[in-house]
C-alpha cells in the first residue's frame, strides 16, 4: 500500500504545474466486521477500501475531491491524474479565495505498528464459543487502517495500523445492560474471555429491582465512559477558533466574558501516546501537546491554518474541521475506589447516550443515562436507576458543580466506523458534580 | 461495469451469489461570508459481493471490480459464510432476496451539467450576501450538494435492477449577535431540503426570498424573549414535524431494532413485537405511511437493496399500530409485516431496516383553524436539537424559530425553543392535522445506525399538526 501511494503521488506531482501545489490524503482499511446478537451472529463481513483525496491551489483557487482506489497501479494513476485535470478546469471558474493556505515544506514522519489480528475466517470461532448463553449485542472490528499524507513542498507522512474491538452490551432479563469495549493490537484470548467474564460480573449488580428517579438536581458520578461523551461534544460548535469567530462555540462566554470554569478542569490536545497521526490533511504537523483548558481557564481553541489566515491568528495545525483528534483530560486526586463513599446519597452514571446540544451559547448539554447507572445511599449501591434525560450546562458540571475528579484515567477508544473505522480515543477520569440536572 | 457477466464468471459452492455495484458522485460547494470554503468532488465505488452458505449470509465488500478479484471477494465471503453458519441467527434461504428485474431513474428537469462551478459559486454569493440583512450578522453559509448516485444488482437467482438518483440539497444559515446574545436562522434547518429533484432546485427567486427571510429572523430572535417554561399546547411546522416522525415513530418502529439488533449503539424499542396490529400509538388523526412513490422525496425508489419491491403502506392508521419498519429478513425473524426497506449506505456497508420516506398524512384542518382552535400555545418552526432515550420514548427537541400563540392568534416571536415529551403519550395528544395545503415534504441526508456504522438518506413529509399539553421551555438564563 504505501508503495502504491508513493507511485500515485509521484505521477501527481510530476503532473504539476509551476504555478501549482497539491496535498493528497489517503485514508483506507482492510476490515473484518462481526455483528452478534444474543450469542448469535447477526452479519458478517469484510470491507477493503482505500480513497484518496486531493487538494489543488491554482492561481488563488481551491479546488478538492477525493476517489476510491482499486491498488492496481496503472488504473489508479491514469484516474487521478485525469482527475487532476478536471481540478484544474474546475479551478479556473471558482472565485478567489483569499485566505488560501499553500501547502508547506514541513517534516516526513513515519508509523507502521503490526499486530496480531485472528483471520478474517476465524474471527467467530475465537468469539462465540465464549458467549454461550449470553445475552449480548455488539460489533467486531478488526484489521489495518491506514493513513498518509504527502504535498508538492515536500512533506510526506505515513501511518498504518493493526486493531481489533469487540464494543458489547450485555443484558439481563430485565432489560438492563453493561457496556464493555474490549480492544488491542495483539489478540489474547484468555484476556478476551475474561473481558466477558468482568462484564458478566459487572451485570449481575443489576438484579436488583429498579428505582425511578424524580426530575430534579442531584449529586452525580459520571464515569470516564460518559465524561468521553460530555468532550466529544466539544468537536461541534465547541473548542474549534473558527466557531468562535462566527459566533457558533458553546465556549464564546470564556473568550468574551472570561468566564472559568472549575481549577480541577483541564482538558489538551495530546498526541504523545501516538494513537492517531499528527499530521493533518494538509502535512501539518501539530504540536505534541496543546492545552487547550488549563485549570479552568481557555487558553487557546484548535486553530487550522486556514482560520489562522482568515482571522490573522496563529494556527497549532488542527485539521481543517477544527475538531479534538487525541483529546486528554486532566486527572484530579479522587482515588476510583472512594467514590461510591465521596459520592454518599446520589446517582451514579456510568454511561451517558445521544447528547446534542440544547442551548449551545448557554453550554446547555442535554442528553439520557444508559447502561450501568444507579442509585447510591451512603456509599452503597442501592439499585439501577431507570433511564433519564438530563439537560445541564458544561459551564455548571465542569465549573462550580464539579467536586471532584478521579485520580484514575481511562482511555475510551474511539469505535466510530462512518466513512470508515476510527482510529485513537478519549483519555478522561470520572467526576463528582455536588448537583447534576435530571429532567425527565 | 457489466454485472451479469461478472457474476456468471464467479464459481463458487454456495447457494446464492449476489452483486451489488454503487457509484455515487457527491460534488459539495459552501461560500461562507462571501469567500468559498468547498469545492468538492467526492467519487465513492466499489462492489459487494454476498453470498448464502448453509442459511448464514456474508459479503466481502471492494473496490476492486475485474473477475479475478470479484471471485477472490466471494471465496473470501464463502468461508466467512461457513464459519459463520453454526451460530447463525436465522437460517435465511435465497426466499430473503427475491428475483426482481427493474429500472428506477428519479425524477428531475435539468441534470448537474445546467449549471457549472462558477455558475453555482455564484449563486451561493448572491445567497450569503443577501443573508447579511444587518451588521449584526456575524457570519452567513450557502450550501449545495448535488449527489448523482447509480445503484445495480444481479444475483444468481435471476435479480437484475439498476436505480439511478439525482439528489440536490440547498440550504442557508445565518447566524446573528447582539452582544452575549446569540441566535442562529436556516431554512428549514441545515439541509432539511433535499429533494430527487435537479438543479431546476436552485430556483433563484425563492433563493433570493428565502435569504432575506433567514437573515431577517435570524436577527429578530436577537430581541425576543426566551420561550416560556410552562406546559401548553405546542403546533410544530412540517419542518419540525420531520424530525419529530423520523425519532419517535421511524425508529421506534424499525424490526431489527425490536429484534435487538441495535441494542449495543442505536438502542432499542418501546415497541413490541406482538404490538403489531393493535396498538394505539396515537391519536385517530394520526396516518403514517411508508411511501417510496412520492415524487422528489429523498427516498423513493422501486427496490431496496435485498431487490424487495417498493411500495406505499400504511405503518399506523388512525392511530393504530399496522407494521413495522423492515426489510425481509426482519420480516422472516419476526414474523411481523413489514416494508421494503433493506437499505445500505453504500457498497461498503451490509443492508439493515432503515426507515426511506415515512410520511404523515394530511388532514382536514386549515392552517388558521389550526391556530384559531388554540388559547395558550407556541408554534415551532426548524430543528437545531435533538435527543432520545434508547428506546426512542423520552425525548427532549428545540428549535430555531418561535411565536406564540395567544387566544387564537400567532402573536410575538420567542427564541431558543424547546420540548420534551414522550412518544408513547406525545402522539396520543395529537389535536390537530393540518390538510394538504399545509403539507411538505422535506428529507436529511444524516440518518445513522448501524454497527458498522452507516448514514443514509430519508425522506419526510408532513402536515402542520397540533398537540396539547406539552412541556416547553426556553435557553439558559
Amino acid at each position: 500500500m504505501e508503495q502504491h501511494f508513493d507511485a500515485v503521488c509521484a505521477a501527481l506531482f510530476d503532473a504539476l504545474k509551476e504555478s501549482e501545489s497539491l496535498s493528497i490524503s489517503l485514508g483506507g482499511e482492510t476490515s473484518q466486521f462481526t455483528r452478534v446478537n444474543g450469542d448469535k451472529v447477526r452479519q458478517t463481513g469484510a470491507v477493503d477500501d482505500i480513497s484518496l483525496s486531493l487538494e489543488l491551489v491554482a492561481d488563488s483557487r481551491r479546488a478538492t475531491s477525493s476517489a476510491t482506489l482499486t491498488g492496481e497501479r496503472e488504473q489508479d494513476t491514469a484516474m487521478v491524474q485525469q482527475e487532476l485535470e478536471r481540478l484544474r478546469a474546475e479551478a479556473a471558474l471558482l472565485p478567489v479565495d483569499p485566505y488560501i493556505v499553500a501547502p508547506a515544506a514541513g517534516e516526513t514522519s513515519h508509523s507502521d505498528q503490526s499486530g496480531d489480528l485472528p483471520a478474517a475466517a476465524n474471527v467467530v470461532g475465537k468469539l462465540l464459543p465464549a458467549l454461550e448463553g449470553v445475552d449480548i449485542s455488539g460489533i467486531w472490528a478488526s484489521g489495518r487502517i491506514y493513513r498518509a499524507n504527502a504535498n508538492s513542498a515536500g512533506s510526506r507522512h505515513w501511518f498504518a495500523s493493526d486493531s481489533f474491538s469487540l464494543d458489547y452490551s450485555l443484558v439481563n432479563p430485565d432489560e438492563k445492560m453493561v457496556k464493555a469495549t474490549y480492544a488491542g493490537s495483539e489478540w489474547n484470548q484468555a484476556d478476551y474471555e475474561q473481558s466477558i467474564a468482568a462484564s458478566q460480573q459487572k451485570l449481575a449488580l443489576l438484579d436488583k429491582p429498579s428505582i425511578q428517579l424524580k426530575p430534579g438536581n442531584y449529586r452525580t458520578y459520571i464515569a470516564p465512559a460518559g465524561v468521553s461523551d460530555l468532550l466529544g461534544m466539544f468537536s461541534w460548535n465547541g473548542l474549534s477558533e473558527s466557531a468562535m469567530q462566527t459566533g457558533e462555540s458553546a465556549f464564546l462566554k470564556m473568550r468574551n466574558e472570561a468566564v472559568t470554569l472549575s481549577p480541577m478542569f483541564s482538558l489538551s490536545e495530546d498526541f504523545s501516546a501516538g494513537r492517531v497521526p499528527r499530521f493533518n490533511d494538509k502535512a501539518e504537523v501539530s504540536p505534541e501537546r496543546i492545552d487547550l483548558i488549563a485549570q479552568g481557564e481557555l487558553k487557546t481553541c484548535l486553530v487550522s491554518s486556514r482560520t489562522a489566515s482568515e482571522y490573522g491568528v496563529e494556527s497549532n495545525n488542527a485539521a481543517e474541521g477544527e475538531y479534538l483528534r487525541s483529546p486528554v483530560m486532566a486527572t484530579g486526586d479522587l482515588e476510583e475506589q472512594d467514590v461510591l463513599a465521596a459520592l454518599g446519597t446520589g446517582v451514579y452514571l456510568s454511561n451517558l447516550h445521544y447528547l446534542n446540544w440544547s442551548d449551545t451559547h448557554g453550554g446547555r448539554i442535554t442528553g439520557m443515562t444508559r447502561y450501568a447507572c444507579f442509585w447510591v445511599e451512603q456509599g452503597e449501591i442501592v439499585g439501577p436507576i431507570e433511564n433519564m434525560r438530563w439537560d445541564d450546562s458544561f459551564y455548571h458540571f465542569f465549573g462550580e458543580h464539579l467536586e471532584a475528579v478521579t485520580a484514575q484515567s481511562q482511555l475510551n477508544p474511539d469505535v466510530g466506523s462512518y466513512g470508515g473505522r476510527e482510529l485513537g480515543g478519549t483519555e478522561c477520569p470520572g467526576i463528582l458534580l455536588n448537583s447534576f440536572a435530571l429532567t425527565l | 461495469m457489466d454485472l451479469t457477466r461478472l457474476l456468471g464468471q464467479i464459481d463458487v459452492p454456495a447457494d446464492w451469489v449476489g452483486l451489488r455495484y454503487v457509484d455515487e458522485t457527491t460534488t459539495t460547494r459552501w461560500v461562507r461570508d462571501g469567500h468559498p470554503q468547498a469545492n468538492d468532488r467526492c467519487r465513492d465505488r466499489g462492489i459487494m459481493v454476498e453470498v448464502l452458505a448453509d442459511g448464514q449470509f456474508a459479503y466481502q465488500a471492494s473496490s476492486r471490480v475485474d473477475a479475478a478479484s470479484v471471485q477472490d471477494a466471494a471465496e473470501k465471503a464463502l468461508a466467512m459464510a461457513k464459519a459463520a453458519a453454526p451460530y447463525a441467527i436465522h437460517s435465511f434461504t435465497d426466499s430473503a432476496r427475491p428475483a426482481a428485474t427493474g429500472s428506477y431513474q428519479s425524477p428531475f428537469e435539468q441534470n448537474e451539467s445546467a449549471m457549472n462551478a462558477g455558475d453555482i459559486n455564484d449563486w451561493l454569493l448572491k445567497s450569503c450576501e443577501l443573508l447579511k440583512v444587518s451588521d449584526k450578522i456575524v457570519s452567513a453559509n450557502a450550501l449545495a450538494r448535488i449527489v448523482q448516485s447509480d445503484h445495480y444488482f444481479v444475483s444468481s437467482n435471476g435479480s437484475h435492477i439498476d436505480q439511478h438518483f439525482l439528489i440536490v440539497t440547498t440550504g442557508s444559515m445565518a447566524v446573528a449577535q447582539d452582544g452575549p446574545v446569540v441566535q442562529t436562522r436556516s431554512d428549514s434547518g441545515m439541509r432539511a431540503r433535499s429533494w430527487q429533484i435537479g438543479l431546476e432546485s436552485m430556483d433563484e427567486q425563492r433563493m433570493i426570498d428565502d435569504s432575506i427571510r433567514v437573515g431577517e429572523q435570524a436577527v429578530e430572535l436577537l430581541s425576543a424573549e426566551e420561550c416560556p417554561t410552562d406546559t401548553r399546547d405546542l403546533m410544530l411546522a412540517p419542518d419540525q414535524m420531520m424530525l419529530q416522525i423520523h425519532e419517535s415513530v421511524g425508529h421506534p418502529l424499525e424490526i431489527d431494532r425490536i429484534l435487538g439488533d441495535e441494542r449495543n449503539y442505536a438502542g432499542w424499542s418501546f415497541v413490541r413485537l406482538d404490538d403489531f396490529g393493535k396498538l394505539r400509538y396515537g391519536s385517530d388523526l394520526m396516518n403514517i405511511t411508508f411511501d417510496p412513490t412520492v415524487p422528489h422525496e429523498m427516498a423513493s425508489y422501486d427496490f431496496d437493496d435485498g431487490g424487495a419491491k417498493a411500495e406505499r403502506a400504511f405503518i399506523i392508521k388512525d392511530g393504530i399500530l399496522q407494521r413495522g419498519l423492515g426489510g425481509i429478513e426482519s420480516q422472516q425473524r419476526s414474523g411481523v409485516p413489514g416494508v421494503a426497506d433493506f437499505r445500505a449506505s453504500s457498497w461498503n456497508r451490509a443492508p439493515i431496516d432503515r426507515m426511506a420516506n415515512l410520511n404523515l398524512e394530511p388532514g382536514e384542518s386549515t392552517l388558521d383553524e389550526l391556530i384559531g382552535s388554540v388559547e395558550k400555545g407556541v408554534y415551532m418552526e426548524a430543528n437545531r436539537s435533538w435527543s432520545i432515550d434508547d428506546y426512542r420514548n423520552k425525548f427532549q427537541f428545540g428549535c430555531e424559530y418561535a411565536r406564540l400563540i395567544e387566544n387564537g392568534k400567532l402573536t410575538k416571536t420567542v427564541r431558543n425553543p424547546n420540548y420534551r415529551g414522550i412518544s408513547s403519550h406525545f402522539w396520543k395528544s395529537l389535536k390537530g392535522v393540518g390538510n394538504a395545503d399545509t403539507f411538505e415534504v422535506y428529507g436529511t441526508p444524516n440518518c445513522g445506525k448501524g454497527e458498522p456504522n452507516q448514514v443514509i438518506r430519508v425522506g419526510h413529509a408532513s402536515p402542520t399538526c397540533l398537540f396539547e399539553n406539552v412541556e416547553v421551555f426556553g435557553g439558559e438564563q
